[in-house]
């Protein structure tokens, strides 16, 4: 199991100089100029020289990324050009928020997805696969942002019974600890703070997982399917085995693992959905904060927010792939 | 016809119009289960419905996109506005009408683009193999490495905002998935004995790729390209959203919800039209494109 942790981890560098290239090469490769961009169309010959020089951008093309790649491996991104702080200084306080919005999320979709994909599968083409697989299809269809303001009128605006944005009430206090608020709550006994948290955290989550939910209820179903149609499922119901036990103990049992990889892969669409949910909800995470990078232009920030982002997808999916292995045993020998 | 030719004799033109001929009725035959299926006969209906209101627009719409009345501003439904209007007056209704036209080329430019790239260096890499093959092949992983909205953010925010750098980045990072569904089959196709025959009677590389393999890796890229459309206008709304994409006054959907949505408490018509015209119009493309996987696989689609 050691070797086959060491020998994936390993696989990942050149990914991850792949992914550093390519965003370092978005820069310097693509028509348009990060200069020109940043000072207007209608910026001097002089000007553009001058910003040129002072962001290294006149120094040959490899040197450049070397000094970026330096830097970024400490940590190093560059500042803000709004806050002119760090720009890891500016992200770090604002991963907690985007974790504790992601495993809601994740939470959602695996709790509500995995059973409408079982119940899809245990009779196919029967009412209740056709509402299973409908609802599946309209969270592939629906625009995240769109959902999360829909949930927001009818919930919180025309009902009233759900915060409309944010963490916290303005007159909750909490001492903050891991900065995953509804964690701290239970922490820290403050049980009201903990219940608003979660109160906050409803909708944003909703919104955030209805992609992950469609796509997880799907590919339960399929592979669903697929294992109620091996011989050891029919095995089971000759002996005389109940339904339910068939259907839960041979059949999903086995249909989990796929259902695995799918969940890793979801990590991209969660992080990509962050960042329009956390704009609609006015969420204090790293999303919301690259959406206003994106209004303000701030390019250290997106560039650096782009590799981040990758970095946490790349990286859940090798610990993906390791429970995977520790699941299925083939998978480590092949 | 042909078989009135002396030529036809051969062995050669004789094999020719047969293979053809099944060629087609492999794929009248997939036409006809697509038909079958309810939900892909909606779902191309409803493809086709977009289609005449995108050309139809201008006869259509009942105000121009971007006639402002700042008179009239967030008005609530009307049977003068059916939608609405917009923070300036303008009638939502219209938008939506005019919106369509941007969705549609948006989405269909941009697979386009993306499918025509990704079969050419799936194929090339699949075909020819070894260096060519994992060098292609390692740079897709790279691109794959990325969420495809983060990368495309990451595009247009350098490149500059507008309609044409969102169809650019949406195109570019569909490529790898074509690249590998094109790749994939090429792997499948090129030992079967056809390809191994024209070869070996001498066929050039392009008229092996052209005319043994690319017709037989075509269906599984027909419908990723479908389910693929559907995918870019919604990322396409989301860069919109961003205020990335289409800029202002272009009715552009994921613009509208991103200007309409401050007006939420106020206004909610002018952010649910628009919303719920992305939603159909993916929808749409989803359902046909599952109708098209159903077809085209009929192994699938006979069990469940």
């Amino acid at each position: 199991m050691g070797r086959y942790i060491l020998r994936r981890a390993a696989a990942l560098i050149p990914i991850l100089f792949g992914v550093s290239a390519a965003a370092f090469l978005l820069i310097h490769l693509l028509p348009g100029d990060p200069a020109t961009v940043y000072l207007g169309e209608h910026a001097t010959a002089e000007s553009i020289a001058r910003v040129q020089h002072e962001f290294g951008l006149d120094r040959p093309l490899p040197v450049q990324y070397g000094i970026y790649l330096w830097h970024a491996v400490r940590g190093d991104f560059g500042e803000s050009l709004d806050s002119h702080r760090p720009v890891i200084a500016e992200f770090l306080p604002r991963f907690p928020a985007t974790v504790e919005l992601t495993l809601g999320a994740i939470t959602v979709a695996l709790v509500v997805g995995i059973p409408v994909g079982v119940l899809s599968a245990a009779r196919p083409n029967s009412v209740l696969d056709r509402l299973g697989m409908g609802l599946a299809l309209t969270g592939v269809s629906l625009p995240v942002f769109w959902l999360g303001l829909m949930l927001v009128y009818v919930f919180s605006v025309y009902l009233h019974v759900l915060p409309t944005a944010g963490q916290l009430g303005v007159n909750t206090s909490l001492t903050p600890l891991t900065r995953i608020v509804a964690l701290d709550g239970l922490l820290t006994g403050n049980l009201a703070a903990a219940g608003d948290a979660l109160r906050h955290l409803v909708l944003p989550s909703i919104t955030l997982s209805s992609y992950s939910l469609a796509i997880i209820a799907r590919m339960t179903r399929a592979a669903m399917l697929d294992a109620l149609h091996q011989d050891y499922v029919r095995t089971a119901y000759a002996k005389g085995l109940a339904g339910r036990a068939v259907v839960i103990g041979h059949g999903l049992r086995n249909a989990l693992l796929p259902v695995v990889t799918v969940v890793g892969l979801q990590v991209g669409s969660l992080l990509t959905g962050a960042i329009l949910t956390e704009t609609i909800f006015s969420w204090p995470g790293v999303g919301r904060y690259m959406y206003d990078s994106i209004l303000f232009r701030d390019y250290p920030v997106i560039l650096a927010g782009i590799l981040l982002f990758s970095v946490v997808f790349v990286l859940v999916n090798l610990v993906v792939d390791v429970l995977y292995a520790f699941l299925d045993p083939r998978i480590r020998y092949a | 016809m042909l078989s009135s030719t002396p030529e036809s004799v051969t062995p050669s033109a004789v094999a020719r119009p047969r293979a053809r001929a099944a060629g087609r009725s492999t794929w009248r035959l997939a036409a006809r289960r697509f038909w079958r299926n309810a939900n892909a006969r909606v779902g191309f209906a409803l493809i086709v419905f977009f289609a005449l209101v995108a050309v139809a627009a201008p006869r259509i719409a009942p105000e121009g996109y971007d006639q402002e009345n700042l008179l009239g501003r967030l008005k609530p439904p009307s049977a003068a506005h059916w939608f609405g209007t917009d923070e300036l007056g303008r009638d939502v209704f219209s938008r939506v009408i005019y919106g369509a036209r941007i969705s549609m080329t948006v989405g269909l430019v941009a697979v386009a683009g993306a499918l025509g790239s990704g079969a050419v260096l799936g194929i090339a890499a699949g075909y020819t193999g070894g260096r060519l093959d994992g060098f292609v092949m390692r740079i897709m992983d790279v691109m794959l490495a990325f969420p495809s909205v983060i990368l495309a953010i990451g595009i247009v925010a350098l490149r500059g905002p507008g309609l044409n750098n969102t169809i650019l980045a949406v195109s570019i990072v569909n490529i790898p998935v074509y690249a590998r569904v094109a790749r994939a089959s090429t792997l499948a196709i090129k030992e079967h004995e056809y390809v191994v025959a024209a070869r070996a009677v001498g066929a050039r590389p392009w008229r092996v790729l052209l005319r043994a393999i690319l017709p037989n890796a075509a269906s599984p890229l027909v419908v990723q390209a479908t389910l693929g459309v559907a995918g870019a206008i919604l990322d396409a709304a989301a860069l919109g959203f961003l205020g990335l994409g289409a800029q202002p006054p272009t009715p552009e959907w994921g613009a509208m919800l991103s200007d309409s949505y401050k007006y939420l408490l106020t206004a909610f018509w002018a952010a649910l039209a628009p919303g719920a015209a992305i939603a159909l119009m993916v929808l749409s493309f989803n359902l046909a494109g599952d109708g098209l996987h159903d077809a085209l696989d009929p192994r699938l689609s006979s069990r469940a």
